[in-house]
């Protein structure tokens, strides 16, 4: 029990990884399936950002503090310069892992795609086939193979 | 019979206004305060969280949210899905144009250092994110309003003429 | 050596680059054309263009070694690196080569097939779909393959789904596929996730060189490794996980079925190799019991159940959708073998089964342009009606069967070698099993078109009626680059030597420079 609340993170990517599957493989409504799948990538968010926590680590982000010629656009550039050196002399402070963000914020892009190429998918289903749930879609589709109908 | 329903359209267009109007009002507000956020979102990307994704997702939903208040059709006629497609196309542009522009300099793609090579504080790289950023906001508020115009101007549900009657014996 | 000097020193500098961004610049670009045709020839062009530097890449590595490429001027570890070695520029070359075969063969395809608004986009997607695919293939970042992964699976849902034009079909067959695709990417990405844990890196040589420092022994990368290979078991339709694959070929647009069947499973396959082989190292004691057990083990059942399945459909494009399921399984057997020769086959066969199968289903696409076949027992009398359509389809299919002078016998051949060379008796068994099948399935089509009378309308015999030259030369083009590969298989073998060589020497271990605290902004001038 310990385990789970120490790394509850993980469990909770567990949880909504197992909740997102099992809608996606046991609901026949195509809607649900959607639903499903996003929850299953949302666990995947989940876990992203809990990789990139690290232990005491602030936000990587420079403070004003750090960045001394913050303003103008020209002398942003200072600025950076003069965060670098304040950073690379004062090693101790601990940032956060930026990168998995970055990661999943494309990852969060591609799941915005997927799920509007798959409820675009839903529509035109629904406006040739009238339903959405795939059994009677299956039907139809059995009519359609037993008809060879291609039009 | 048409008549009826535009007049029953009419009275309900008329019932929205009133009903809404406390809507409209502060939507009217709220509306370039929310794409002047996405902005603010925008350039603050080069110095803190930001950025052009979320930026164009702010800077989109305050179309959304007029469409929505609105109707679809006055949205389309602010911002017109023709420009979208062109938006869309010239965002994807001008992040691939960076990289050309780099080629071009002789640097890697999208080696941003290239734009300001005697830089002692890096001025390219600012110059090149700046650029590619641009490019995401482009691209990523007309591909969220492309995709709510798509589904949002498709017509209600709509039985095909030709789907078989299903009956249970079919099913079996 | 006198053709690489051919090619201008900036495409072989910056190719790697170049053959993802040229289609996905120009893909963004045509969405926009007026006309078709001009989208048409605009594409044919890009895909040409990426197939030249594909080539001159190819000649470069074949002659001077890997290129590595660093995006954005950013060294690796560091950034994302873009590199091609002997593994990977052959199959670049093939992507790109049957991307411009087929795009020929897409002008009447295209236009019988697809609604007219909706032309320029499909174009534009399909250029999305491969530079997706290059991109896949091109680069050595491990997390900019999940990104590339999805670039080419959205693009190609959109893709499959405008068969319904056609065919109403194709949109629940393409939802199915959005379905398990994303679920197959989203696995891998978990196990990119579990292996970024572990090792702190993107970079998959660097990622090796950790994962050396690691060992075997641990969980993690053990879970990585297993969620790596079912993600990328569903998109390359391992076995069980094929279900996907019938549908979605039978009903998308004929011309991009024949581009999908002869290079998306031939991506994943290649992932699957380079994860295996050069980012885990294969003699580790999980890795080698996966490849033999499940790798080989699903390999066989496919080459079984899949060519049984195939006997049994109605649907021309379904039999061969099937029997793909099928050749999966014989490039499977070949990886999961491990050893050289194995590879060698292995990898041979990911291209000798591009060809064929882009061939097959060019002809069947030809088929439903002139008479709308898409059934088996419709095929009746085609060698009669469309003589060089039908000829072409016959080559391409006696190479699937593995007929002595077609490619399929050459890598069928080097498997079965591979396997009496491993002590696998058993496997070459399977093997000729598994062909006779594809014989029976084959030959039942061939049987229709050349020894069944045509058919009679209004009590007149069926008017011969060819397709048109763009959709023979093509076919033709393949067909027989079938043969002539398979009657002088030197450079296609020497090719998957050359990747085996590199998959055989394992891990590359790349000295890790040292690097200062924060990643410095890489800028010419000093501080």
């Amino acid at each position: 029990m310990t385990m789970v609340f120490e790394h509850f993170n993980f469990a909770v990517v567990i949880v909504l990884m197992m909740t997102g599957l099992f809608a996606v493989f046991a609901s026949h409504n195509m809607i649900k399936k959607l639903v499903g799948l996003s929850v299953f990538q949302t666990s995947v968010f989940l876990l992203y950002i809990s990789i990139s926590k690290v232990t005491g680590g602030r936000p990587p982000v420079l403070s004003k503090k750090e960045l001394h010629g913050y303003g103008g656009y020209d002398k942003a550039g200072d600025g950076a310069d003069a965060a670098y050196k304040t950073v690379s002399e004062t090693a101790e402070i601990i940032y956060s892992n930026p990168l998995p963000h970055v990661l999943i914020l494309t990852a969060i892009v591609v799941g915005v795609a997927t799920l509007a190429i798959g409820l675009a998918l839903v529509v035109r289903t629904r406006e040739e086939y009238g339903s959405i749930e795939e059994d009677e879609i299956d039907a139809y589709n059995y009519q359609d193979n037993l008809e060879g109908a291609s039009r | 019979m048409k008549r009826a329903r535009k007049r029953a359209r009419a009275n309900k267009m008329g019932r929205s206004e009133n009903q809404h109007i406390i809507l409209r009002v502060v939507a009217k507000l709220l509306i370039p305060l929310i794409a002047v956020y996405g902005l603010y979102v925008h350039f603050h990307g080069d110095y803190g969280p930001g950025g052009g994704f979320q930026a164009g997702v702010i800077f989109a939903s305050s179309i959304i949210l007029y469409a929505l208040i609105f109707g679809l059709d006055e949205a389309k006629r602010v911002v017109p899905p023709s420009w979208i497609r062109v938006i869309m196309t010239l965002g994807g542009l001008v992040f691939g144009g960076t990289g050309v522009a780099t080629w071009l300099l002789g640097g890697e793609y999208l080696n941003y250092t290239m734009f300001a090579p005697d830089s002692t504080h890096a001025a390219g790289q600012h110059w090149g994110i700046f650029a590619v950023e641009i490019g995401v906001l482009l691209t990523v508020t007309s591909v969220i309003l492309a995709i709510f115009y798509a589904f949002g101007s498709r017509g209600g549900s709509r039985r095909p003429n030709n789907a078989p009657n299903l009956s249970d014996e079919d099913k079996s | 050596m006198d053709l690489l000097s051919l090619f201008p020193e900036w495409v072989l500098v910056h190719g790697p680059a170049a053959i993802v961004v040229l289609p996905l610049m120009v893909g963004a670009l045509i969405a926009l054309s007026p006309s078709e045709k001009l989208s048409w020839a605009t594409t044919w062009f890009v895909t040409g263009l990426s197939g030249l530097m594909s080539l001159g890449l190819l000649l470069q590595v074949i002659s001077h070694g890997p290129i590595a490429y660093a995006m954005g001027g950013w060294k690796p570890p560091l950034g994302i690196a873009y590199s091609v070695d002997g593994l990977n520029a052959p199959i670049l070359l093939l992507i790109s080569v049957i991307a411009f075969v087929c795009t020929v063969y897409a002008l009447p395809s295209v236009i019988a097939e697809v609604e007219p608004e909706k032309r320029s986009p499909f174009y534009a997607a399909f250029l999305l779909s491969f530079a997706g695919l290059m991109g896949m293939v091109v680069t050595a970042d491990a997390f900019n393959v999940c990104v590339f992964l999805e670039v080419s699976s959205i693009s190609t849902y959109a893709l499959v789904a405008m068969g319904s034009s056609r065919d109403r079909r194709a949109l629940p067959s393409s939802f199915n596929y959005l379905i398990m695709g994303s679920i197959g990417a989203t696995f891998f990405v978990i196990g990119i996730g579990f292996l970024y844990m572990q090792t702190g890196t993107l970079n998959m040589m660097d990622m090796a060189r950790v994962l050396q420092d690691i060992g075997p022994g641990d969980r993690v990368v053990q879970l990585a490794f297993a969620f790596i290979v079912i993600g990328l078991g569903l998109k390359l339709a391992m076995f069980p996980l094929h279900t996907w694959l019938p549908t979605a070929y039978a009903y998308a647009p004929s011309f991009f079925t024949a581009f999908l069947a002869a290079t998306a499973t031939k991506a994943a396959l290649y992932l699957l190799l380079r994860f295996t082989f050069t980012v885990f190292d294969p003699s580790w004691h999980f890795i080698s019991n996966a490849l033999m057990v499940i790798i080989a083990g699903l390999g066989i059942l496919g080459m079984l159940a899949a060519s049984l399945q195939a006997i049994f459909q109605s649907d021309i494009r379904r039999v061969l959708a099937f029997s793909s399921v099928a050749q999966v399984g014989y490039i499977l057997l070949g990886i999961g073998m491990a050893t050289t020769l194995g590879l060698t086959a292995g990898y041979l066969h990911i291209l000798n089964h591009a060809i064929m199968k882009g061939a097959l289903f060019l002809a069947v696409g030809a088929f439903w342009y002139r008479f709308g076949i898409t059934k088996v027992s419709d095929m009746r009398g085609l060698g009669t009606t469309m003589p060089w359509t039908m000829a072409g389809f016959t080559v391409a299919g006696l190479s699937l069967i593995g007929v002595p002078g077609t490619v399929g016998f050459v890598s069928k051949l080097a498997l079965a070698q591979a396997a009496a060379e491993n002590g696998w008796w058993w496997a070459i068994g399977v093997i000729v099993l598994s062909s006779v099948l594809a014989i029976v399935y084959v030959g039942r089509m061939i049987e229709q078109a050349y020894f069944q009378p045509v058919p009679k309308i209004n009590d007149k015999y069926i008017k011969r009626n060819e397709a048109p030259l763009t959709m023979l030369i093509p076919l033709w083009t393949l067909a027989l680059a079938s043969v002539a590969f398979g009657i002088d298989s030197h450079w296609p073998t020497s090719l998957a030597q050359g990747a085996a060589q590199v998959l055989g020497d394992g891990p590359i271990l790349l000295v890790r420079e040292t690097m200062p605290a924060i990643p410095a902004i890489p800028s010419t001038g000093g501080h």
